[in-house]
């Protein structure tokens, strides 16, 4: 080719480059500025009605009386069951697949139906869990079914977390444990634990903060819209002054609140919705902070 | 098979055969261990002899479809160390092995090497710490980690990671050291450095090393075996084996006429 043509040639090409890296930006954009919107619009309209009476106090009839209380402290304990299940249940799923579990068929059955059952719509476990902790073991409509619900929901993602974590650990790393006649529970503990603890941490997290969201499964379960209450103190002044009853107790928590309000036609309600969008959304952004910086802590110190 | 060592054994592998699933890696391979002395492994690429060095502390038995066939005899109690009946936790704690590549956990200096005590359930600290600056004076770099021995492992530069691994074996004062390619992935400083420590090391400790490179085998070895698709061709003392190989393959392998 003679350099006139091969100049047309790259032209044509470095047109391309740019077409592209516009159609690319505008791309991103879209999805940013929308987001932004959202945010900006629910701040505009909820910020005010941020509060100290708004955190402090029951739903009420009264818009400007009404308050977050018992759908904060719900989420959170709601949390709590959901978290002391799905982390313990899940991480040690995770390693049995991952270390001990010999590769047949059946570890092969489970391992495509965990990856399923992340997809799985979560209203489909608000039903599982409707007929079977409401029903069969008669858990009622309390903290701790809404719990375990969230907690099944969540499950997967523990588990698929903690084998890419496990799995990111180089195999010679535990070579180099075997070889110095460490049984296999040794290695785990002293090596293939804290290496993946990281990887394990952020995906806890990023599925509590899923969970955090969830609306469909816990209205399935029968979480209540309307509690004028909290749920029993979880510390009693009688020995052995830990009390477990709060476990039993029904519940509402933050998005059932905010669907609740939006549901209704007065504008102030409207408005309480959208305050206590922000209070999830700062719960939801602070549990991603937190799992950016543990990431960020444990990565720094192990590189492979 | 010529040449029975003058010196005492430490191990002899007596008949062994090696399988991965269906495929036989190993056949019939018999080889005397001379007790304080340096055993080389020599051979061109997949003839074996990693996996040969591997069955002597049963890294195999980590993944499913191996087998072993025959013997490897532990001296002085003459513990078949293949037998199905022998646990390999034991074989692995008294053979050691450093790898390839450098592999230190991404740990201390310290936690590193006294790992193989730990395990052990060895916890009085002064005795870790007595053994721990034991094992990196053995292993030549005690004078270059002192002052930073809690300091993370992975700051240490790649030569210094292999030393460390050979500490972190030593520690445990092992029967048998085993090296796989140990100077595979260093510079040649490194490399020599390395090379030093090994001949020094054979005061103490019986080893078998596997190496790629000849002049290596040369340098540091007793006695050489060559190694070819699995079976053993030659085995002798080093210099015979690389001055008056008695065996055609093997002079050409080591004239580097293929390999």
């Amino acid at each position: 080719m003679e350099t006139g043509k091969i100049r047309k040639r790259i032209a044509l090409n470095r047109f391309r480059d740019h077409l592209f890296w516009i159609i690319g930006l505008l791309s991103t954009l879209i999805g940013f500025v929308l987001l932004f919107t959202l945010i900006i619009d629910l701040f505009i309209d909820g910020f005010p009605r941020l509060t100290l009476q708004f955190f402090l106090s029951y739903p009420s009839r009264f818009p400007e009386k009404a308050g977050i209380l018992s759908a904060w402290v719900g989420t959170i304990l709601v949390m709590i069951v959901t978290a002391a299940t799905a982390v313990p249940l899940g991480i040690a799923a995770g390693i049995y697949l991952e270390e001990y579990g010999k590769k047949n068929w059946l570890t092969h059955l489970i391992e495509i139906n965990m990856n399923n059952l992340a997809g799985v719509p979560s209203i489909i476990y608000g039903l599982l869990a409707l007929a079977f902790f409401v029903y069969f073991l008669k858990f009622g409509e309390s903290i701790l079914t809404g719990g375990l619900t969230l907690g099944l929901l969540i499950l997967p993602m523990v588990v698929i977390a903690t084998r890419e974590s496990i799995r990111a650990i180089p195999n010679s790393i535990r070579e180099a444990s075997y070889a110095l006649g460490a049984t296999k529970w040794q290695t785990i503990k002293d090596h293939i634990l804290p290496y993946s603890f990281g990887g394990i941490l952020t995906g806890v997290i990023i599925g509590l903060s899923r969970a955090i969201g969830e609306t469909a499964p816990i209205i399935t379960v029968g979480a209540l819209t309307f509690i004028a209450f909290l749920p029993t103190s979880p510390i009693s002044s009688e020995f052995p002054f830990l009390s477990f009853k709060w476990l039993m107790d029904p519940f509402t928590v933050m998005p059932i609140q905010m669907f609740n309000w939006i549901s209704r036609p007065q504008t102030a309600f409207h408005i309480n919705a959208a305050a206590a969008g922000i209070a999830l959304l700062l719960m939801t952004l602070f549990m991603n902070g937190f799992a950016i910086y543990l990431r960020y802590r444990f990565r720094k110190r192990i590189k492979w | 098979m010529s040449a029975i060592p003058s010196s005492p054994l430490k191990a002899e592998v007596k008949k062994l055969n090696f399988y991965y699933n269906l495929v036989q890696a190993l056949k019939d391979v018999n080889l005397p261990i001379a007790e304080k002395r340096i055993t080389a492994l020599i051979g061109p690429s997949g003839c074996g002899k990693t996996t040969y060095l591997r069955c002597f502390n049963r890294m195999h038995d980590l993944y499913p479809g191996n087998r072993y066939e025959g013997e490897i005899i532990l001296y002085p109690d003459q513990l078949n160390i293949i037998s199905p009946k022998v646990d390999p936790i034991e074989v692995r704690m008294r053979i050691s092995m450093v790898f390839q590549k450098p592999n230190p956990f991404p740990k201390t200096v310290f936690e590193n090497v006294a790992y193989g005590l730990r395990v052990r359930g060895e916890t009085r600290r002064n005795l870790l710490e007595e053994k721990v600056e034991k094992a990196l004076k053995q292993a030549a770099l005690w004078g270059e980690v002192k002052d930073r021995i809690h300091d993370l492992a992975f700051n240490l530069s790649g030569g210094q990671q292999q030393r460390l691994c050979i500490a972190r074996a030593l520690a445990t004062n092992p029967e048998i050291l085993l090296f796989d390619e140990p100077t595979s992935a260093l510079d040649p400083t490194a490399t020599s450095k390395i090379e030093e420590l090994i001949m020094q090391l054979k005061k103490e400790i019986t080893i078998i090393i596997v190496t790629h490179n000849m002049q290596q085998a040369a340098r540091v070895s007793d006695y050489t075996a060559f190694m070819y698709l699995g079976e053993i061709i030659e085995f002798d003392k080093t210099d015979k084996v690389f001055t008056h190989p008695s065996i055609r393959l093997t002079e050409e392998y080591i004239t580097g006429r293929f390999g």
